[in-house]
């Protein structure tokens, strides 16, 4: 075979991208869904939650969470005029089957939903010693069950109490975000459950998100905010007696 | 090299080391999952196994596909904002086989009452009753069609 140089100046650069393109594999499975074009949020309208519950059940039918474990729960808060900083806080089983009565006595009550908060700087995945537990590059915290140890040091660091061991599989366990629901252009079980739309998941990088408008418009907080976690489940009207 | 004269057991050391590394690299290609640090520091396949998961919740665009009739009524009452399966349940397996697999129709007497028993913790402008109070022990559905629950033109009765 007879080469010019011309033809082998050409040829080599061309040789380089045809080996970087085998070296870096084959193409991912789902072309439509790319990974760097999301940024995936919650927003959680307090005023519209009514505590049924629908969503701690629908998280439970469509993730396998085991009896008495929680990917998200809801809590009712009772906050009386004279303890603001001392709320009662109930969660019967999650909430899952909805609250008992409360009488009317003046009071302030109120529901507030809660979950894995998809840190964007999570203390969780900083303390993982064997790279088990990620923020994936579209913002979703995961965890690999096939590299966890089950040492439980995430379990410990997440301040929110957003994680637990799986009793059977004994590797750690969370909010997924329904991550196999939202690549495939669903919403989670939850939002899809909450009759009143008090849960919306959001995607923070699609500029035709309503979330923009709302976080413009609205008093938003995060949970723990001096914690600087970088939390990405936004609450409206969140209450300051929220711990 | 007089310096080096007596220092082959030195050198006889350092290449065990060489080796022992050569070893640990090699023992590592085989441990190290490909995928380890193709986004950072974690097997980026797990993403992909994450996102395999089954889907048990068939979303509210595939109800549309054959129950149109009933989501026109749906869309024109107050539960035009509910989605079916918030009170059907998950149903992503009828949506895949509608023949075999059927739904069973939820109790309303459990059902309504979750939402709509009165509590002062819930919201205000949210519509409560007290059942005992309400019904009678009577069922919902005896005047309300829980699709379109208004009780005004539009609704049931």
């Amino acid at each position: 075979m007879n080469v010019t140089r011309r033809q082998m100046l050409i040829l080599l650069p061309a040789a380089a991208v045809a080996w970087e393109s085998v070296l870096a594999g084959t193409p991912e499975e789902a072309p439509n869904y790319k990974l760097t074009e999301h940024w995936w949020s919650m927003l959680i309208d307090i005023p519209k939650c009514i505590g049924c519950g629908n969503c701690v059940r629908a998280c439970q039918a469509e993730n396998d969470v085991p009896v008495g474990f929680f990917r998200t729960w809801v809590e009712r808060y009772h906050v009386s005029d004279e303890e603001m900083t001392n709320p009662q806080v109930i969660s019967p089983d999650g909430g899952k089957e909805g609250f008992p009565v409360a009488q009317e006595d003046g009071e302030k009550y109120f529901f507030v939903p809660k979950l894995c908060n998809h840190c964007a700087d999570s203390p969780c995945t900083q303390v993982c010693p064997v790279g088990a537990t990620f923020i994936s590059p579209d913002g979703v915290v995961l965890i690999d069950p096939k590299y966890c140890l089950g040492c439980a040091y995430c379990v410990q660091a997440c301040p929110y109490g957003c994680r637990y061991i799986h009793p059977e599989k004994k590797v750690a366990d969370k909010c997924t975000l329904c991550y196999h629901r939202i690549t495939k252009g669903l919403t989670t079980a939850c939002c899809e459950a909450c009759p009143t739309g008090a849960r919306q998941l959001a995607d923070l990088k699609n500029p035709k998100d309503p979330i923009h408008e709302f976080l413009k418009t609205h008093s938003v907080q995060v949970l723990k905010p001096q914690m600087a976690t970088g939390a990405k489940v936004f609450y409206n009207e969140l209450d300051g007696s929220v711990r | 090299m007089s310096v080096f004269k007596d220092a082959g057991h030195l050198f006889r050391f350092a290449g065990l080391f060489v080796l022992a590394f050569l070893v640990f690299l090699v023992v590592r290609q085989y441990i190290v999952p490909k995928s380890f640090g193709q986004y950072g520091h974690y097997r980026g396949a797990a993403i992909d196994e994450i996102a395999a998961h089954p889907v048990k919740y068939a979303g509210h665009d595939s109800c549309e596909t054959c129950h149109a009739d009933v989501l026109d009524v749906k869309k024109a009452g107050k539960h035009a904002h509910v989605n079916c399966e918030a009170c059907h349940g998950p149903l992503a397996k009828h949506a895949d086989d509608p023949a075999s697999v059927t739904p069973v129709l939820p109790d309303t007497a459990v059902l309504c009452a979750r939402c709509h028993t009165a509590s002062a913790a819930k919201p205000k402008g949210f519509p409560q009753v007290v059942p005992e109070d309400h019904s009678t022990g009577l069922p919902c559905q005896t005047c309300h069609k829980p699709h379109s629950p208004g009780m005004e033109a539009g609704g049931a009765k």
